[in-house]
């Protein structure tokens, strides 16, 4: 059939099931993304003869005859349309995956500034940014610096102007032309000649030993390269969990195993010519299971008798205890909680229970691999592209699993479609190498949504049982958690949720007497991951909730009870032991936000309440360290090369190289903002070669918000030491000793020495990520409940912030807003729902309710100031934090309003009713 | 999605070439049919080319054709008497699927999907609708949309069985009507829909969607007393409960709404 794509005409053969997405796709358009497939995300819009429809609900065949617009054609990135414009005018995307079907969508109303973009939008998911920044971008608000990129001018900084130019500036995000116009490459926006796709055959048991596959029949499909099961992968076992120092996380896990632990479990895989073709023979794959008995309350699992998830694991594996289905456990006290318990006027015991959440980043987890010059085993290594946090740690994984070197495998990723801690772990790669390595051929692998939703891993499910004391002037005497968490059938980040979710959360009050119970057991239900917060969220949930509680005991304020208890500066920082590690108070601003939080909750904002609902006000803090505990290390090299290719293709000066991923965190801009400081240049004038491990030695990755204190600091001393090299060099060509570095070159008294003169000039750095600081969140809210149905409307809501120096203030304002969503969505709506027997009943986003436009209100952020001595020019981190107090301060609220305290979230309307009902 | 297990398409141009067997099933907008896989079918049979106009205006009312697009019915604008019509509109927006999804989602498949949050279905039942059915066997059997969808994702219709189109009766097209909806978050999949109407003739009907397993439409020959429609909503037997709310809720809320409803149109 003949159609029109963005003005030309193409050919095309669909076949008779298929959608448009795929179609526009495989004839190159990919600037059409994959979000849901099934018609609720909005990522794969497209205009069909003018009107926007989603893609891949949209039969193929009937695009014949018509014209089609996609993101690419409305505009190129030399030559924008006006709504792709106002979305770098306004930093209206973070990822960016949802961006192209976003414009395409805007470009289709009307009016852009519609008063009724809530309905106009409830088709386009953002996961990253709340929404505000893109309303600012429909309404064409501009927000961000010099987005012409006038490469003319040096950008000075009005708040720092000593510092030159790009730090603390809201300068634009670099990629931003490329997102905004669909051009940008994602991880699956490369097809390799030549490229299978893998499908995975998933356990419809809980709990079973295969006895035996029978794959002769899927092998007989034509089309069919090869089946994989447990006979053909590695008896290495790992962690799909990564971290700097592998034994952090058990080794519990087989790239395919013949036990499947939980429903939805890889059992084989097909490597095949076309996708529905390795589907096909999934389905040909005679299995024969022997059913165990399976658990999956996780109270019920560390009980006598329990059937056991991982009986068959020894010490190896680095289990706490598998024959009490026990991943880690955490039991420690200073002082004595009895006695300070006994001594307390005021007693607040409760238990508050957190769901399961799915981090839904846009862009699911996928990966492309290759062979580059010939077979592994000759000179050849293998190549992966993959949607990851943590490409270092995945290439020595994957070293490890298949006995290869660091030289033999590659590992990079594109620019990755959202991650929220869910990318911090190994989930295709394993499939794709093992495929690669088997074939030969190029193997691409992407999770469905509903893969996304049913098997990846979500939060951790915790029970966090609080006991608090305080005396009559509200000081704190006791304060106690007993945490129990639901790992999962695997433990991945089990541990490391476990010990962070029970630290910041304890340690960011001064009190006496202390203790910590945590445990984190195995069930037979999906495995539990990193999520944002990583464990703070829901630890928190329960101790800021307490605290609310013990306030109205005492008669205080709940502001001026956190202020009577909180750490300052020379307090220890303290959770349930008196060890000391690398954390400290590079700088301070708790106080700033109690207070910028409650002055803008007593000044209120007018949004009166509807007739009838009742209002209530809640707040709660949040601590976080500044850089994941136990090792974080990130290198970097910046140099000075105007005649590199990735320089001229950028048509800047300078290449900055750094292993951290983009996905939305926003540090290639940071990075590009601080190389430009030190270099005295425009953020323009420097190319980034990233997230790739030929890119420098080692980079731990993004994830503990690491992004912009760790790399950046690795940055900023990779800069100065190429500022010095140039000055160096410029002295010694002119023999001027007090050279001013800039734009163009050094100015050596009435010479100047340009750029190009000087080059070639490297520099490398490295930071290890210690010592530690701390920053802080306060979040505050005032909502109306209705009673009658208990619907909650957010009236107000507030956000203070401690980031130490803003580097860039309008990408951290929306770090937080995207964080204040998502702590919406897990406070009111998100929930994975089982069905008691592992079943997932929310397998598509239709039934899984992340924030739409319409759920999140504007929220006002401030931000403290200070500058932190241990972060780049004073910066903290800014991206997971955020989200960690909005559940709590929500419920803390909700309580105000309905006179009863929610122990569970979501706090659905549903059972805000019941609450009120049986109050 | 790709629907990997379909090898072929069929756009028959009469009745005569529809011939429904297993594995076949029809095709209209496809917005539904492509959001999941559909391991069990082999053959879509494209209604598109079955030329069906999408909204007649007839002497006894309104024909709304299987294949109407929503976004086609929520810009229909009828005959001034015609009171109901903002109905059309609201139900549309009632879907939880976006303004793009309109475009191509229809009528009769949202119906015939038997879901229920259909607004459609609500739409349907609350104004009377009448199903043509096209039976596999031939002819045209006609029967009340509330009768159509029997249970969630169930219908009446056999095996081969097509959803020709929904007659809308003048009458209640005449009548006064009002509309109530509520969703675990703002703009959510309904957790439950209700409309009421009142005719010229003063007869009464609630219809209740979303948070029933199948749409009720409860009648009154004039606009009930509370006590009257609450007896009336104790009689619903089948309420929902799935992620979009609790049954007891929905029960409750439904009350809520209905007694709106009533206040509204007294």
């Amino acid at each position: 059939m003949r159609l029109d794509i963005n003005g030309t005409t193409a050919e095309a053969d669909p076949a008779p099931g298929q959608c448009l997405r795929t179609l526009l796709r495989q004839l190159g358009h990919t600037d059409v993304k994959m979000g849901c497939d099934t018609g609720d995300c909005g990522a794969c819009s497209v205009l069909v003869d003018g009107e926007p429809v989603h893609s891949c609900v949209y039969p193929a065949f009937r695009a014949q005859g018509r014209s089609i617009t996609t993101a690419a054609g409305l505009g190129t990135p030399d030559d924008l349309h006006p709504v792709q414009r106002r979305f770098i005018d306004a930093a209206g995307f973070q990822c960016g995956f949802c961006t192209p079907g976003m414009v395409v969508t805007a470009s289709a109303l009307d009016d852009p500034a519609d008063p009724d973009l809530p309905e106009l939008l409830k088709g386009n998911l953002c996961r990253c940014t709340g929404y505000r920044s893109i309303v600012d971008a429909l309404n064409a608000r501009i927000r961000v610096l010099d987005a012409d990129c006038g490469n003319s001018r040096a950008v000075q900084s009005s708040l720092h102007p000593e510092r030159g130019s790009g730090v603390g500036e809201s300068v634009w995000a670099p990629g931003g032309r490329g997102v905004v116009t669909g051009t940008e490459g994602y991880t699956l926006d490369v097809a390799p000649a030549g490229l299978l796709h893998l499908a995975v055959l998933r356990s419809p048991h809980p709990h079973a030993r295969i006895r035996s596959i029978d794959t002769t029949a899927a092998e007989g499909i034509p089309g069919v390269r090869r089946v994989l099961t447990h006979r053909d992968a590695p008896a290495v076992a790992f962690s799909t969990a990564r971290h700097h120092n592998r034994l952090d996380d058990p080794d519990d896990t087989l790239v395919l195993d013949d036990v499947v632990r939980f429903r939805g479990q890889r059992v084989a895989a097909v490597v095949a010519e076309s996708i529905g073709i390795a589907e096909q023979a999934c389905r040909a794959i005679a299995v024969d299971y022997e059913p165990l008995p399976a658990v999956f309350d996780p109270q019920r699992a560390t009980e006598p008798g329990a059937p056991l998830v991982h009986g068959d694991k020894g010490a190896e594996s680095r289990i706490a205890d598998p024959d009490r289905n026990l991943v880690a456990e955490l039991h420690g006290e200073v002082g004595d909680v009895e006695v300070g318990l006994a001594a307390a006027v005021a007693v607040v015991e409760g238990t508050w229970d957190t769901q399961r959440i799915s981090p839904t980043s846009l862009e699911t987890h996928c990966c492309v691999g290759w062979l580059e010059d010939g077979s592994i085993d000759g000179a050849g290594r293998l190549v992966l592209r993959t949607s990851s946090q943590v490409p270092f740690l995945v290439r020595d994984e994957l070293c490890r699993l298949f006995g290869l070197n660091r030289e033999q495998v590659r590992v990079l990723t594109g620019r990755v479609g959202g991650g929220f801690g869910g990318k911090q772990e190994l989930l295709t790669e394993d499939l794709v190498a093992l495929a690669v390595l088997r074939t030969g051929a190029p193997v691409q692998y992407e999770f469905t949504r509903s893969d996304e939703l049913t098997v990846a891993p979500c939060r951790h499910p915790m029970s966090v049982t609080v006991r608090v004391g305080a005396n009559a002037d509200g000081v704190l005497t006791a304060l106690a958690i007993d945490v129990l968490a639901d790992a999962g059938a695997y433990g991945n980040h089990s541990p490391g949720v476990m010990f962070h979710g029970c630290h910041e959360s304890m340690g960011v009050y001064r009190c006496p007497n202390k203790r910590v119970d945590a445990r984190s057991v195995y069930t037979n239900n999906l495995p539990s991951g990193a999520f944002r917060g990583y464990g703070l969220g829901q630890v928190m949930f329960g101790i800021e909730c307490a605290l609310d509680e013990l306030a109205r005991k005492v008669g205080l304020d709940p502001f001026e009870l956190r202020r009577r208890n909180v750490v300052i500066p020379g307090d220890a920082l303290v959770a349930s032991s008196e060890h000391r590690d690398d954390l400290m108070f590079g700088s301070y601003g708790l106080d700033q936000c109690l207070d910028l939080a409650e002055i803008a909750l007593r000044r209120g904002n007018g949004v009166a309440a509807p007739p009838g609902w009742l209002v209530g006000e809640g707040m709660a803090l949040a601590m976080i360290a500044t850089i994941p505990p136990r090792g974080h290390v990130a290198e970097a090299s910046v140099s000075l090369d105007p005649l590199d290719p990735a320089s001229l293709e950028a048509g800047g000066d300078y290449i900055l190289r750094v292993g951290t991923a983009e996905f939305g965190n926003g540090t290639t801009t940071v990075h590009t903002q601080i190389a430009a400081t030190v270099l005295g240049t425009e953020p323009e004038r420097i190319a980034v070669h990233q997230s790739d491990t030929d890119a420098v030695g080692h980079d731990t990755g993004a994830f503990g918000s690491a992004g912009s204190v760790v790399a950046g600091r690795a940055v900023h001393s990779a800069a100065t030491e190429l500022r010095n090299r140039i000055l160096a060099r410029a002295a010694a060509l002119t023999g001027v000793t007090d050279g001013r570095l800039g734009p163009v070159g050094v100015q050596c008294g009435q010479r100047l020495v340009e750029l190009a003169e000087m080059a070639p000039l490297t520099a490398h750095a490295c930071h290890d990520g210690t010592p530690r600081s701390v920053a802080f969140n306060v979040h505050a809210v005032r909502v109306a409940v209705d009673p009658r149905t208990g619907r909650v409307r957010i009236l107000q809501s507030v956000h203070a912030a401690d980031a130490g120096t803003v580097l860039n203030p309008e990408q951290c304002r929306g770090q937080i807003e995207g964080g204040v969503a998502q702590g919406i969505g897990s406070a009111l709506y998100e929930e994975l729902r089982l069905d008691g027997q592992g079943r997932v009943l929310t397998a598509v986003l239709r039934n899984y309710h992340i924030p739409q436009l319409a759920d999140v209100p504007y929220t006002e952020v401030y931000f403290a100031q200070t500058v932190d001595e241990l972060g780049p020019f004073g910066a903290k981190s800014m991206s997971e934090s955020p989200y960690n107090p909005v559940a709590p301060a929500l419920a803390n609220a909700i309580r105000d309003a309905i006179g009863v305290r929610p122990h569970e979230v979501p706090m659905s309307a549903d059972r805000l009713w019941r609450l009120i009902t049986k109050r | 999605m790709d629907l990997h297990t379909i090898t072929a398409v069929r756009r028959p141009g009469s009745r005569s070439e529809l011939a429904l067997g297993p594995g076949t099933t029809v095709l209209a907008g496809g917005t539904w049919l492509f959001s999941e896989p559909q391991l069990d079918l082999h053959t879509l049979v494209d209604l598109g080319g079955l030329g069906w106009p999408p909204l007649e205006v007839t002497g006894s009312g309104l024909t709304i054709a299987a294949t109407c697009t929503l976004r086609r019915l929520a810009a229909f604008r009828g005959p001034g008497e015609w009171s109901a019509l903002p109905l059309l509109h609201q139900c549309c927006a009632a879907l939880a699927g976006s303004f793009k999804i309109w475009h191509e989602a229809t009528v009769g498949g949202n119906i015939c999907l038997g879901l229920p949050a259909g607004p459609m279905i609500a739409l349907t039942v609350a104004l009377d609708g009448v199903a043509v059915v096209w039976p596999a066997g031939g002819g045209e059997r006609r029967m009340a949309v509330a009768e159509l969808v029997t249970g969630v994702r169930r219908t009446a219709l056999g095996p081969g069985d097509v959803l020709r189109a929904v007659e809308i009766p003048a009458s209640a097209l005449r009548a006064r009507t009002a509309y109530q909806r509520i969703a675990l978050s703002p703009l959510g999949r309904s957790a439950a829909l209700v409309i009421g109407r009142r005719g010229e003739d003063d007869r009464f009907s609630m219809t209740v969607t979303a948070a029933t397993e199948r749409p009720y439409q409860l009648c009154f020959p004039t606009v009930p007393t509370a006590q009257e429609l609450t007896s009336a909503l104790a009689g619903i037997s089948r309420w929902c409960a799935d992620v979009h709310g609790a049954r007891d809720w929905r029960e409750h809320v439904t009350g809520l709404l209905a007694e709106k409803i009533r206040g509204a149109l007294s």
